[in-house]
């Protein structure tokens, strides 16, 4: 069996390619994403966080759902697992106590990880399971063709609410943070520097991390709302955003073309799933206790 | 090769199929195990939640039965052998990631202690109405291999097949158990390590850039890269071509999904397991599996006493199913009479396979108890007027 270990990409990189390009595949690009879409920015900054960090990239995992931002595990040159719709949170999760090495990432929408897959994202939080999760925020189902999304500002008009939401959407920094998440924060595709800091600064954390970034959907949300093209839109997310580092979660709801309070809310260290388990295997049962190793379970050959 | 000897507790025990079920899984190496308590199935979990911190396994509880089976099928990308334990309605949830373990060619292993159904229907009470679901119950097409023991000790033992068959084969294994069987105590005998064989992962040996995740060289089978080892694989519940890429279109559908499907039917017969008594001369032949076999046992004494040549097939593996062998007896006897806890399930692909030279009797049963043994003397007797 042959083995790389230890890979650090970024001195693998021609001169002539783009700096990102050893992190992606680029034999599937171009990508599926409209013009304007804002996940391409997000796995820009997310690649420029693994190479800054300086992550062994083979120990890093990444873990997507179904949707358009459920495509982001497709285009990532990482073991990429593009899995089914709401389940990439507890995928990862079954990836990360097979190999606790692994740096396991989740990048899916809000259609994926906070409506089909709500119920996942909370117990992950609760258990502080050892997850980096990437919410790719665009108030709507994009993939099927603009449906109203848990996250969709009230009055807002998607294709099933063809008369303006009238369902309150979550709060998603609040709804992690009171499920336990150890690190929160809330950016704009258009953050380009402070995202990126954000997801190296997260990538070096431990315990359940949870990273949204609002992005426009050009295609759906910004047409059927009449906001002009994705560019548009992008651009007032970003200039209608306040920064707001430690802001109550609680006070950070989006409404309607609101204001977009972003930061870091939460940066706190706690043990993880991982931490409080191997502690207290090892009280109740002492020299008894072995636990799994960190390259997996019995893994023989 | 033969297992770690860490999960094995040889002796002779006295435990009931679940808790054999369990002992069969931490025999065979499994060491990360994700389930969600459902009734008549959780005394398999808890008794792994209980062994496997001495082991070097993991056990969680997730938060439902779509998250278990999400679970196992992660974990077992990372080469540590997997299972979830479930019964009907549990099982209904699984469906999803089942299919998905299947496209993905993940070998993993799901059981279900059966009861009855439908919807939450007798919890605490026998069932074998899910066999249909376990062959089709995820959309599209696909195969899968499911066993059914007919006590704890063939708990044990078939548990081991099944993580065999599951590496061997890379698919979701099912083992069939019902609610009788799962509480059934009797005399489980587990042998040495050494003596116990494992069929390890297929681990690819190539080297990362020329590795293709469902490249199969003219094989059935791909070979299997773990996440962590530096192959930077892609692996999709889409349709994908031989690098794990999505490829939306006809052709590409044929290839992976023809495969899915011809990597079991192919080697039917070599996965097929079955045993046979007085198959030899008998007019009727009963078809069984799970704890019905064991009533089946009874009426076919009973029957011979009338006089009556009755034999006996009772099918370890189900699925697939023993198409060659159910067309050989449909050759030579007068009838097959299929007894099953359900109203007709296993029972219409042995009519399939008699293709209309012998009849196929179903011998229904409703549930929340196995046959009484008359009534399938009288269905044998019945097949032969």
């Amino acid at each position: 069996m042959s083995t790389v270990t230890d890979a650090r990409v970024e001195d693998t990189i021609p001169e002539d390619e783009h700096p990102i390009a050893p992190f992606l595949r680029m034999d599937r690009i171009p990508h599926i994403w409209c013009p304007t879409c804002g996940i391409g920015t997000v796995v820009k900054c997310f690649a420029s966080a693994l190479q800054e960090s300086g992550v062994d990239v083979n120990k890093v995992s990444i873990v997507s759902g179904i949707g358009c931002t459920g495509r982001v595990a497709g285009y990532m040159k990482l073991d990429a697992f593009h899995s089914t719709h709401g389940r990439a949170i507890p995928f990862a999760t079954g990836l990360k106590l097979g190999r606790p090495e692994l740096l396991v990432t989740v990048f899916s929408g809000d259609g994926d990880l906070a409506g089909i897959g709500g119920n996942h994202f909370i117990h992950a939080a609760r258990r502080r399971m050892d997850l980096l999760v990437v919410l790719v925020n665009n108030f709507i189902y994009g993939m099927t063709g603009g449906q109203n999304a848990p996250t969709t500002p009230l009055t807002a008009r998607s294709s099933t609410m063809p008369y303006g939401n009238f369902e309150p959407p979550f709060n998603l920094p609040h709804l992690a943070a009171s499920s336990g998440a150890t690190y929160v924060a809330r950016w704009t595709c258009l953050h380009i520097r402070r995202l990126t800091r954000s997801f190296k600064e997260a990538i070096g954390r431990r315990g359940f991390r949870f990273i949204e970034v609002i992005a426009p959907c050009s295609t759906l949300y910004a047409r059927l709302n009449k906001l002009g093209t994705g560019f548009d839109l992008m651009r007032f997310y970003h200039d209608n955003s306040e920064i707001r580092h430690g802001a109550p979660t609680s006070e950070v709801d989006i409404d309607f073309q609101g204001r977009i309070i972003c930061g870091k809310f939460v940066d706190q260290q706690k043990p993880t799933f991982l931490d409080l388990m191997h502690d207290h295997y090892g009280k109740m049962l002492g020299d008894k206790y072995v636990p799994m190793p960190p390259e997996g379970g019995w893994i023989h050959e | 090769m033969k297992t770690d000897p860490a999960g094995v507790l040889t002796g002779s025990h006295y435990l009931d199929g679940d808790f054999a079920c369990a002992e069969g899984a931490m025999a065979a190496g499994c060491r990360f195990v994700a389930g969600y308590p459902i009734t008549p199935s959780t005394e398999v979990v808890e008794r792994i939640s209980r062994r496997f911190p001495r082991m070097g396994g993991t056990f969680i509880q997730m938060e439902d039965e779509l998250a278990s089976m999400a679970a196992v099928v992660g974990a077992a990308w990372t080469g540590t052998k997997s299972m979830t334990v479930t019964s009907g309605p549990g099982f209904s949830l699984m469906m999803e990631n089942i299919g998905l373990a299947a496209m993905m060619e993940t070998p993993c292993v799901v059981v279900n202690v059966q009861r009855g159904g439908p919807s939450t229907g007798l919890p605490t009470m026998v069932g074998q109405a899910d066999m249909m679901q376990a062959r089709w119950g995820s959309h599209g097409d696909y195969e899968v291999i499911a066993l059914s023991p007919e006590s704890p000790q063939e708990a044990f033992d078939l548990t081991i097949e099944a993580f065999n068959l599951a590496e061997r084969y890379r698919v979701p294994v099912l083992m069939m158990m019902d609610e009788c069987v799962g509480h059934m105590t009797e005399k489980v005998v587990i042998p040495p390590a050494e003596r116990i064989d494992i069929v390890p992962r297929r681990l690819t040996g190539q080297a990362p850039p020329d590795f293709r995740p469902y490249h199969v060289n003219g094989q059935d089978i791909p070979e299997f890269a773990r996440a962590g080892d530096g192959y930077r694989f892609h692996t999709t519940g889409l349709t994908h071509d031989e690098r794990g890429y999505p490829v939306m279109s006809g052709d590409c559908q044929e290839t992976c999904v023809r495969r899915l499907v011809e990597k079991i039917r192919d080697h039917a017969d070599d996965i097929a397991r079955y045993e046979e008594q007085d198959v030899e001369g008998a007019d009727v032949v009963l078809v069984t599996y799970g704890i019905t076999a064991r009533v089946a046992q009874m009426a076919m004494e009973m029957a011979r006493e009338q006089g009556i040549k009755v034999g006996m097939i009772r099918l370890l593996v189900v699925w697939p199913f023993p198409e060659t062998r159910i067309r050989e007896l449909a050759e030579r006897v007068k009838a097959l009479v299929v007894p099953e806890i359900n109203y007709g399930q296993v029972v219409l692909e042995v009519e399939r396979c008699a293709r209309g030279r012998v009849p196929a009797v179903l011998v229904p049963h409703g549930g929340g108890g196995v046959h009484d043994p008359e009534r399938i003397v009288e269905a044998v007797v019945g097949a032969l007027r």
